[in-house]
């Protein structure tokens, strides 16, 4: 007879045991604030489609300080989201060479950083007429 | 052992099956210089405190990949961690998580060897070679495609730092999937058929959220989180039938 008896260990609270578990997560619910902007956003249009003052009550509707706030929240977590994404994109990516050298990740998640970062300048300037 | 000698505190997850129910926690004052590993502070332990006391090791040296264990919560080679670094505190040694404890250090890995057989690990021509063709021929650039997922030692550290296999045990997991890649990237190989339905399936690749950790705590920069997820694009480009025409080598079998 065997007298092997093997313990599992437990899974709760698993994403508290290590930091690296924690920033995963907080990367995870980012996406969150990402979607309600996203479904915020289309109700922007659906009001748009109904006419100048459907769509002017909703812009005020976002002038409220409990939007305000709530954007301002997703601008950050978008941001780190953003971050994030570039940051494990290398990850999803055949190897890549030039002239017979091994392009580094960093240098993979630096371009996609510095797109980003240029599209969204580009974006501002252009909502801002500038 | 040199003049300046120095002791630590060693807590060591204990768990005897045939007498305790769940793991214990025991400590042992172990003295040690500044060349110490963790695991000659667990020999010294076995050799003159307490006996009983089960862990797995041999090389020594980071190739042989038997001594894995939580240290002080992060999966670590234990001869290539130092006592010292955790000097003037005490550290804990712990089994490596996510895998049952058979006893004290000492898991089960019956699993893994079965997911690593289930993905081939070996190369799979589509037509052997005669003698009279002679070797297999291969550039330095199409090593390179490989290279560093064939530096994996099986020692489980990235299972224990995987939450979705703590979660899933059913996943297949970084170790068996960079392997899995490691011998799909040779250019020798045309075994992408034979191995698909373990990439392609729901605990293949796809069941990868892509923490990361694996390759953060990987002590061969093999970095499974690469292999599994450059997969998860070729997952997709052969669901769409368009695979076949992308690989390098030609058509898949």
């Amino acid at each position: 007879m065997s007298a092997r008896k093997p313990y599992v260990r437990p899974m709760a609270g698993w994403w508290r045991r290590n930091p690296v578990f924690m920033r995963y997560m907080v990367r995870e619910a980012s996406a969150v604030f990402l979607a309600i902007y996203a479904v915020s956003l289309l109700v922007g249009v659906f009001r748009l489609s109904q006419g100048a003052a459907a769509y002017d009550a909703w812009l005020a509707a976002l002038r409220n300080p409990l939007a305000i706030f709530f954007h301002g929240i997703a601008l950050l977590a978008v941001g780190y989201h953003a971050y994030t994404w570039w940051k494990v994109m290398p990850k999803t990516l055949p190897m890549l060479h030039v002239g017979g050298r091994r392009i580094p990740e960093i240098t993979l998640s630096a371009v996609g950083w510095a797109a980003w970062l240029a599209a969204s300048l580009i974006v501002y300037a252009l909502v801002r007429g500038l | 052992m040199a003049d300046a000698e120095k002791t630590i505190e060693i807590e060591v997850l204990r768990y005897r099956p045939e007498q305790d129910r769940e793991p214990v926690v025991q400590t042992y004052q172990v003295p040690f210089t500044d060349d110490t590993s963790v695991l000659q502070g667990l020999q010294y332990i076995k050799d003159y405190l307490d006996g009983t006391v089960s862990f797995r090791w041999s090389c020594r040296m980071a190739i042989c990949g038997s001594c894995g264990m939580m240290i002080d919560g992060k999966p670590k080679l234990s001869c290539k961690t130092f006592l010292r670094e955790y000097y003037p505190g005490k550290l804990r040694v712990e089994a490596l998580s996510h895998f049952p404890i058979e006893r004290d250090l000492v898991v089960g890995i019956d699993d893994f060897i079965g997911k690593l057989e289930s993905i081939k690990p070996y190369i799979i021509p589509r037509e052997a070679r005669t003698l009279e063709q002679g070797e297999y021929l291969q550039t330095p650039a199409q090593r390179d495609q490989y290279e560093q997922f064939s530096s994996c030692i099986n020692c489980l550290l990235c299972y224990a730092a995987c939450p979705q296999y703590g979660l899933n045990p059913g996943f297949i997991g970084p170790a068996a999937l960079a392997l899995l890649h490691r011998y799909n990237a040779d250019s020798r190989d045309e075994g992408w058929e034979a191995r698909r339905e373990v990439v392609n399936a729901e605990d293949g690749v796809w069941r990868c959220m892509l923490v990361g950790y694996c390759s953060e705590v990987c002590p061969k920069a093999v970095d499974p989180a690469h292999a599994i997820n450059q997969n998860k694009v070729n997952s997709t480009l052969d669901y769409f039938g368009v695979l076949k025409f992308l690989l390098p080598k030609g058509a898949a079998k």
